[in-house]
């Protein structure tokens, strides 16, 4: 290529469905659809949106050993708990590194004689050697290049995907299953990015087009791009990495503490034993000296990552992520601040274009959340 | 209409300039979400960035076209953003300004010469 992006296998699709593309993470991809952002953003939160996330890195471990061993293994690279996750369940999770911080987060899941880890696009090599040079003991690392990742969310989901594969709609949050359509194995998992219930689907390269064609052949589905994915995300408070969470960022700060489970806590079974563990419970006992909160600009203007926040005359944090929320029609951020103003209906300033502006901290998400628990 | 390289639209009403953004504009921004307008009786220089408009992804400015005083605002467009996408040539112009000489306006591209820019 020309420019040196990488083509997903859906380039040619997202092109005659009029996509705009835009690179990220090395790959040229759809930003929005004719529809804009704003649209696509909204139709997801009513109805169903399809997003080609085949940028991500899809990983297989198998295991040298046990499964044991591999979860072992995996636990020293990850402070969650994968020894007793059940077969057909799937958790978040990130690596950490010596001083306590993220190196990326995750999705790993238990698919009986393997674990199956899907990482960021951006980190995906980075991930897969740190994987390789830590499990080469317990693991054969095995990245999965020859499958693509479709996403399907919305409150109609669901309905859309049972048309194709039934059982689908047995699933709960976070189960993660193998599903027939047609003679072709479908790999799913009822999870997703936007804060509503829906599905990431992982699809053999040469099937991924017919089936997000029958998707997009439902009335219910549009096809929303990267923008509207963001613009989700944000509202649904998750993380970006590389933005909201770094190695600049602990979990604790970063208010990830909830992946952390009581077995890797302090006083739990298998207690640290991953990269930063000191650093992060004792943060965890002690609290964080920043904290990542969900703030509200009093007035309409949007708020981006970078921008700067006072309380009194005080720099106290930064933005780091931020915009505007469609379905809350209001600008929205998240930001690091000091631990004493880490509070709800705190109002602090943030400095735009040279004035100071009020802000309040507010809880997350900023809109709720469907999982289907 | 005349045209500025920055994809502003200039229209005559009167003695004042209308200024506004033209569709090709309006559409590589997207979804318009927000618009802070200068202040009437403002005095601004060409280059000054006098209208801030924001996107759902990204912030933008318009520049004042020429040196001049902006003598009115579109308030429509605070409570309304996405009328900039709806309407970018007619009722989504965003400030009115009193300049000393019309014929500045001259140096500007026509409607040909910006159809050919944006090609």
């Amino acid at each position: 290529m020309s420019d040196g992006l990488l083509k997903l296998e859906l380039h040619d699709l997202h092109l005659a469905l009029g996509a705009r593309m835009v690179p990220f993470a090395g790959y040229d991809m759809p930003v929005q659809y004719p529809a804009g952002v704003l649209k696509e953003h909204l139709h997801t939160r009513a109805a169903a949106g399809l997003f080609d996330v085949s940028h991500m890195g899809q990983v297989i471990l198998r295991p040298r050993k046990s499964p044991t061993d591999l979860a072992l293994g995996f636990e020293e690279l990850v402070p969650v708990d994968a020894l007793d996750l059940p077969v057909g369940r799937q958790r978040y999770g990130f690596f950490t590194d010596a001083k306590g911080g993220i190196l990326d987060d995750l999705m790993f899941a238990n698919r009986g004689d393997h674990l199956f880890v899907v990482v960021n696009a951006a980190g995906k090599a980075e991930d897969i050697a740190h994987m390789k040079a830590n499990l080469a003991a317990v693991a054969e690392v095995i990245p999965v290049t020859d499958r693509a990742l479709l996403a399907l969310q919305g409150p109609l989901a669901e309905t859309v995907l049972a048309r194709l594969v039934p059982k689908a709609a047995q699933m709960r949050f976070m189960d993660m299953a193998f599903l027939d359509w047609n003679g072709v194995q479908l790999w799913v998992s009822r999870s997703g990015y936007t804060g509503e219930d829906g599905y990431e689907i992982s699809v053999p390269n040469g099937e991924a087009r017919a089936l997000a064609e029958t998707l997009l052949q439902a009335p219910e589905v549009w096809p929303v791009g990267l923008g509207a994915r963001d613009s989700l995300r944000l509202e649904a408070g998750l993380c970006l990495y590389g933005h909201d969470i770094d190695r600049t960022t602990t979990p604790i700060a970063a208010n990830l503490a909830w992946a952390i489970p009581k077995a890797r806590r302090m006083g739990g079974e298998r207690a640290g034993g991953f990269p930063g563990a000191a650093r992060i419970l004792n943060e965890l006992a002690a609290g964080p000296e920043r904290l990542r909160v969900g703030l509200r600009p009093d007035g309409r203007a949007p708020m981006r990552e970078g921008t700067e926040l006072y309380a009194g005359s005080e720099l106290i944090g930064q933005v780091t992520s931020g915009g505007f929320g469609p379905s809350v029609a209001a600008p929205i951020a998240m930001a690091y601040v000091t631990a004493a103003n880490a509070r709800i209906g705190l109002q602090l300033e943030a400095e735009l274009r040279g004035k100071r502006l009020p802000v309040t901290v507010c809880p997350l998400p900023f809109h709720p959340t469907s999982y289907k628990r | 209409m005349k045209y500025t390289k920055d994809h502003e639209w200039l229209r005559v009403e009167g003695e004042l300039v209308v200024v506004g953004i033209t569709e090709h504009a309006a559409t590589q921004l997207g979804d318009v979400v927000f618009v802070e307008l200068p202040e009437v009786e403002t005095m601004v220089a060409e280059g000054d960035e006098v209208v801030v408009i924001e996107s759902v992804k990204a912030a933008s400015d318009i520049l004042a076209p020429v040196d001049g005083e902006i003598v009115a605002v579109n308030e429509a467009l605070v409570d309304n953003p996405a009328l900039v996408n709806e309407d970018p040539t007619g009722a989504a112009w965003f400030f009115k300004m009193k300049i000393d000489d019309l014929s500045v306006l001259d140096d500007f591209m026509d409607e040909d010469e910006y159809e050919d820019l944006i090609g």
